[in-house]
């Protein structure tokens, strides 16, 4: 144990001495979360929309004119008929259309209540719920006009249909995305380095001759990683929290559990790199090049997966983190508890025994 | 020198990889004490047979044991008892002189406070009281040499194996380094070491010339020479050498 101990300090030593190492480790995650949080939530002007105004009454026009004014929207036409709204949308460049039903005036007069239904393209989902929040907001100010001028309640109900994508995949969903990047990513990285490392100065062997017991050598390698990581996911987490307003539904301490885990089958591969390469540079290249890709193509966040061809598809269960983004979101945003997730759970423990199994036989070869 | 213990005994040691013999049949007895000088040239297996003795290479025949433990049943119990300086330099760069002798100290399970006592000790006979906190990559390469062995020397192994600890260094501190070894041999501590300087090899109690596997010639300096009619050690290795199947690697 005290062998132990004076490894992980040693350890701590490397990666606190190490300024580059050290910006990298925590710069990188709130770079990106901040990156993501802000490129996918900014707000968005001039966009260009298509207005279908089967009324053409007073109030219809009203509100016509005041989505005209609004520095978010341009209105780019008038379609005849709502039917014509697809084809509008396959051109491209008209991110919503707005239609106003027939007799919208005399609903709102008579009935107190009338109906605009907004269609958005919601292939880039969060653009699309950007821009219905927008729409909605106009109509609900010029809802409150009327009803303190006409003192009487009147409600304009909007209906909101997202075309191509109706369920909004991947609006808020990045945080645990970005969560599950940054998580694998560095501690791949920071792992199959630092035993790398290890081997290139060729203190490994000096390691190797002493006392300590090869798989100790390991374990004390991965152990300040591991804390390391903790502290890098409660900085995300805050900030995730705290700076991009993203909610955390369900159990915190089942987040923290679920995200210790795929550390540790990050730290595994990383593991696995470090023992199947000989220098720094090697480990490095095969690290970003062998995550980067596969983990922001088929995590989910970016893309979804159910649109990806079958063998992409089959591929992309190999990938860690497609598992953790599954998990993570189920907490975060639906507030499952383990009972809806025990089996994606199950599946990163068994990649993490198999690579762990892998990496330390392949250790123990390279002794032999 | 005590010629009545034998801390390492080797019969037959041999490595193959696949077809080529790296060591062959090699047999021979380090005395407790000794400092033993393992020469040959690139290729000829002196790093082979090293790592077998240490541990880091298991044999494909033969027997061998360190400080009385067999190398391939106790390699736990021979690993407690040898100290290895590699080729490569084999501190951390990062740390400083004291915490790198606190690792060590760490690793062969010595307590602090021995390590405290001892290593205070140390660094008053290196001379290095102003560079105890310095990190160890400052320091002039000849002093990390110094270093280097003193600490693989720490925790009094019976067998130090030196894997050609001078490379790169200039002769005055080449020679302040033999200070040390002669200094650890008088403790009781074995030195087995390779090295390419002949100068070095004078230096050693007895040598063993390695070519192509085999160990061509095992004995004193002295009588080397006499038994080669050389001048020098150089003349003796380019003697032996000679016949040299394989080149360098």
């Amino acid at each position: 144990m005290k062998q132990f101990l004076a490894f992980i300090r040693k350890e701590f030593y490397h990666v606190f001495r190490d300024s580059k190492t050290l910006l990298m480790l925590f710069g990188l995650p709130i770079v990106l979360i901040i990156l993501f949080g802000f490129a996918l939530t900014n707000e968005i002007k001039n966009s260009k929309i298509m207005v279908c105004d089967l009324a053409k009454d007073e109030a219809s026009k009203a509100l016509i004119d005041k989505l005209e004014a609004n520095k978010n929207f341009q209105v780019a036409g008038l379609l005849a008929n709502p039917n014509q709204a697809e084809a509008a949308f396959r051109k491209g460049d008209i991110k919503l259309v707005i239609i106003f039903p027939e007799n919208f005036n005399e609903d709102l007069l008579h009935l107190k209540q009338a109906q605009v239904q907004i269609q958005a393209d919601a292939s880039d989902p969060n653009t699309a719920n950007t821009l219905t929040n927008y729409a909605t907001n106009i109509i609900r100010n010029y809802q409150q006009d009327l009803v303190l001028n006409n003192q009487a309640p009147l409600r304009i109900e909007t209906s909101v249909r997202m075309i191509y994508n109706p369920e909004l995949k991947g609006t808020t969903n990045f945080v645990p995305g970005v969560i599950a990047l940054v998580l694998l990513l560095i501690c791949v990285l920071m792992t199959s380095v630092s035993i790398v490392r290890e081997k290139e100065k060729g203190t490994m062997e000096v390691l190797l001759v002493s006392p300590l017991n090869p798989i100790m050598v390991i374990i004390a390698k991965a152990v300040p990683y591991l804390m390391l990581s903790l502290i890098n996911l409660t900085v995300v987490i805050l900030l995730s929290i705290f700076l991009l307003k993203m909610p955390i539904n369900g159990s915190i301490f089942l987040l923290f559990f679920e995200s210790t885990l795929l550390i540790i089958t990050a730290l595994s591969l990383g593991l696995l790199i470090s023992n199947s390469t000989d220098s720094q540079q090697q480990a490095m290249l095969l690290s970003l090049m062998g995550m980067l890709i596969p983990v922001m193509l088929f995590t989910g966040f970016l893309f979804p997966l159910e649109n990806m061809p079958l063998p992409l598809q089959v591929i992309s269960n190999l990938v860690p983190s497609k598992w953790y983004y599954i998990i993570a979101k189920a907490i975060m945003i639906k507030g499952l508890g383990i009972t809806a997730i025990w089996k994606e759970t199950l599946i990163l423990i068994g990649m993490t025994l198999v690579l762990l199994t892998i990496s330390i036989r392949k250790f123990k070869i390279r002794l032999a | 020198m005590d010629l009545n213990e034998k801390v390492i005994t080797t019969h037959k040691l041999t490595k193959r990889f696949g077809d080529f013999v790296a060591t062959n049949e090699i047999t021979f007895d380090v005395y407790k004490g000794e400092i033993f000088g393992f020469l040959g040239a690139n290729g000829a297996g002196k790093t082979t047979a090293m790592r077998m003795l240490c541990g880091l290479s298991t044999p494909s025949s033969g027997e061998a044991s360190i400080a009385g433990y067999d190398i391939y049943k106790e390699t736990e119990k021979v690993k407690a008892h040898i100290g290895y300086m590699s080729q490569k330099f084999s501190l951390y760069e990062d740390l400083t002189v004291m915490e790198n002798i606190r690792l060590f100290g760490g690793i062969y399970g010595m307590s602090n406070a021995y390590i405290k006592s001892k290593s205070e000790a140390l660094i008053q006979q290196l001379g290095m009281e102003k560079e105890v906190k310095k990190l160890v990559g400052s320091l002039p390469l000849g002093w990390k040499q110094k270093l280097a062995f003193s600490v693989a020397v720490f925790h009094e192994p019976k067998i130090v194996f030196l894997d050609e600890p001078t490379g790169g260094v200039d002769p005055i501190t080449r020679r302040q380094f033999w200070d040390l070894i002669y200094e650890a041999a008088d403790r009781g501590i074995t030195i087995f070491v390779t090295t390419h300087y002949m100068d070095e090899a004078e230096y050693c109690n007895r040598i063993s010339m390695m070519v192509d596997g085999y160990i061509k010639a095992l004995d004193s300096p002295t009588r080397l020479k006499q038994q080669y009619s050389a001048e020098t050690m150089d003349e003796v290795f380019f003697e032996l050498a000679r016949g040299a199947q394989r080149k360098g690697d």
